[in-house]
């Protein structure tokens, strides 16, 4: 494998987990576009950690997970009072936020970046895709993703037959925090340099662009859409430079012609040869 | 320097009037967020930079900049809003950010994505202390001029008052015989061609042009129209020229990297502590939006 495949396979790897980040929350019927900020919050912090206090990666990627699922939970809580196009607004008002603080950040390079790290392979970045994206896809078999889903359907309902929506959307919230931390200092330590640039507003679109082409019902979806998303435009090369044209058309096809992404359970079904569900 | 900041952000401000009351003239009339706004405006300026350049007078620019905004507003709700209205508000809104990834792709393939540059327009004039340019106060004047005649539009003409209807109430309106199809797709037409305007201003005011101005700027109007209240468009009025304000006097005392902090800080509280906005009205009337 060619070292240009492998930096693009390094890079679906990030996209996945960010993907995921957004997908855990989309599946309580929360739409964040604001995880690019966690995903910065990661980079930074594992970054921090790795360079300066020489911690081990995968102890740096875990603390940093932890951390941000934390502040996701803050973030949360008084997000919990705000819906559909109020949320997203909000997410990208905090986004902005945690983008500027890094900016004005001095102790880690500010505007200039920071760099020093290890730089890790395309091996150990899907070792962590992979499993995250099998640990969602067990959690989607679990009483707590019906209630996740039940949250999503309607949370009133949800709420008068006993279940506890405030903890579910919290928690949705702290642990799509903790996948992006991951995909933040994935990405960090597999470039070797971040700025606050890195982790803007077109970040957090993309992310949302991968749940929503690749398939917004199932976990693989957002393998299909970060996959599709990056080794896409290595088939569109005589319009590499209106890749961002196409996927931004391709959203909106999708949007209108087949609204829970390219992939659901039943093409998943199709595609294993298993018969429908009566 | 005090006089001179309050100046400059002033005109700052009267740009954010203008697109905040763009976004809300599709929020508060529709419910949804069009993200394309924010990419009509980079493309208003644009195009009223484009002509500017050709040797073109101002008004032709800033003519030129307001239909071919509108005009990409047309395309954007007939193909993104239209099929989509009876989805959840969400979807709606991610069609549009869709078509802001490809406006903003279009305008870094045509226009590359190094700052375009033009002499500062006009001449500058001496007012005691306050050094204020010809373009400033083109800026204010048009923006009052605008502003007026989107005040006249809604609350005086029928169609305003059949905008009004929609916004209260869609179904009753249609019972009624407003035509609602008709008056989304002229929501979408105001909103594009005062957010056309407002990118040649801010483009001729400045200077200078990327395709990032609408991530930049744009993105901020969504904190100006929230601040002031999304379901009142008139909130934007007051939140334009304070966030304005605001923010050219943190860049003078605080720092020019604080700025959007500041500024989204505000709006993520106004969320929460008064998500009606600034001049919104009692929370009973808020409806399902919020």
């Amino acid at each position: 494998m060619s070292t240009y495949y492998a930096s693009l396979l390094a890079e679906s790897g990030v996209l996945l987990l960010g993907a995921l980040s957004v997908y855990i929350i989309l599946a309580t019927g929360q739409l964040s576009l604001g995880n690019g900020a966690f995903m910065g919050i990661g980079a930074y912090l594992s970054s921090w950690l790795t360079v300066t206090m020489n911690v081990p990666l995968t102890l740096a990627l875990v603390i940093s997970a932890i951390v941000a699922g934390v502040m996701g939970a803050i973030v949360a809580f008084p997000a919990l009072r705000l819906k559909g196009i109020y949320l997203a607004m909000a997410t990208v008002g905090f986004g902005e936020m945690v983008r500027s603080f890094f900016l004005n950040f001095d102790t880690m390079g500010g505007s200039g970046g920071f760099r020093g790290m290890q730089h890790i392979g395309v091996g150990y970045i899907w070792l962590w895709a992979g499993g995250i994206l099998i640990a969602v896809m067990l959690l989607e078999r679990s009483r707590v993703w019906l209630e996740m889903q039940a949250v999503h359907d309607d949370e009133t309902a949800a709420g008068l037959i006993g279940l506890n929506t405030v903890v579910t959307k919290i928690g949705a919230f702290a642990a799509g925090a903790a996948v992006a931390a991951i995909s933040g200092g994935l990405f960090a330590h597999h470039n070797v340099y971040i700025e606050p640039a890195n982790f803007g507003f077109e970040r957090s679109v993309e992310f949302v662009l991968a749940v929503i082409l690749g398939g917004s019902t199932v976990a693989p979806g957002s393998l299909v859409g970060s996959l599709l998303l990056i080794f896409l435009p290595e088939f569109l090369r005589p319009i590499a430079d209106w890749r961002l044209a196409a996927f931004g058309s391709l959203l909106v096809l999708v949007l209108l012609v087949r609204r829970q992404g390219i992939l659901d359970r039943s093409l998943i079904r199709t595609l294993t040869f298993r018969r429908a569900a009566a | 320097m005090l006089m001179q900041q309050l100046v400059n952000g002033l005109t700052l401000g009267a740009v954010y009037t203008l697109l905040a009351l763009s976004y809300s003239l599709v929020m508060g009339i529709l419910g949804i967020l069009n993200l394309a706004i924010a990419e009509l405006f980079m493309i208003g300026g644009f195009i009223g930079f484009t002509l500017i350049d050709a040797g073109y007078p101002l008004p032709v620019a800033v003519l030129g900049g307001m239909t071919g905004a509108a005009l990409i507003a047309i395309i954007v709700e007939k193909i993104g809003y239209q099929p989509l209205r009876d989805a959840p508000l969400v979807t709606p809104m991610l069609s549009t950010l869709g078509f802001s990834i490809i406006l903003q792709n279009i305008a870094t393939n045509i226009w590359g994505s190094d700052p375009l540059q033009l002499p500062i327009f006009g001449e500058q004039f001496e007012i005691g202390p306050v050094r204020i340019g010809e373009m400033q106060l083109i800026v204010l004047g048009a923006t009052v001029v605008l502003v007026a005649l989107t005040a006249y539009i809604v609350q005086k003409t029928p169609m305003g008052r059949a905008l009004r209807a929609v916004a209260e109430n869609r179904d009753v309106a249609r019972i009624l015989g407003v035509s609602a199809d008709r008056l989304m797709m002229m929501a979408f037409i105001l909103s594009g061609a005062l957010a056309g305007v407002a990118g040649v201003l801010i483009a001729l005011h400045y200077g200078a042009i990327t395709p990032y101005l609408g991530v930049e700027i744009g993105l901020k109007a969504i904190a100006v129209m929230v601040i002031g209240g999304t379901t009142r468009i008139w909130g934007a009025l007051v939140a334009g020229p304070l966030i304005g304000i605001a923010e050219v006097l943190t860049v003078a005392y605080g720092g020019s990297q604080i700025r959007d902090f500041v500024v989204y800080g505000f709006m993520i509280l106004i969320l929460l502590l008064r998500p009606q906005g600034l001049l919104g009205g009692a929370r009973s009337d808020q409806g399902q939006r919020v």
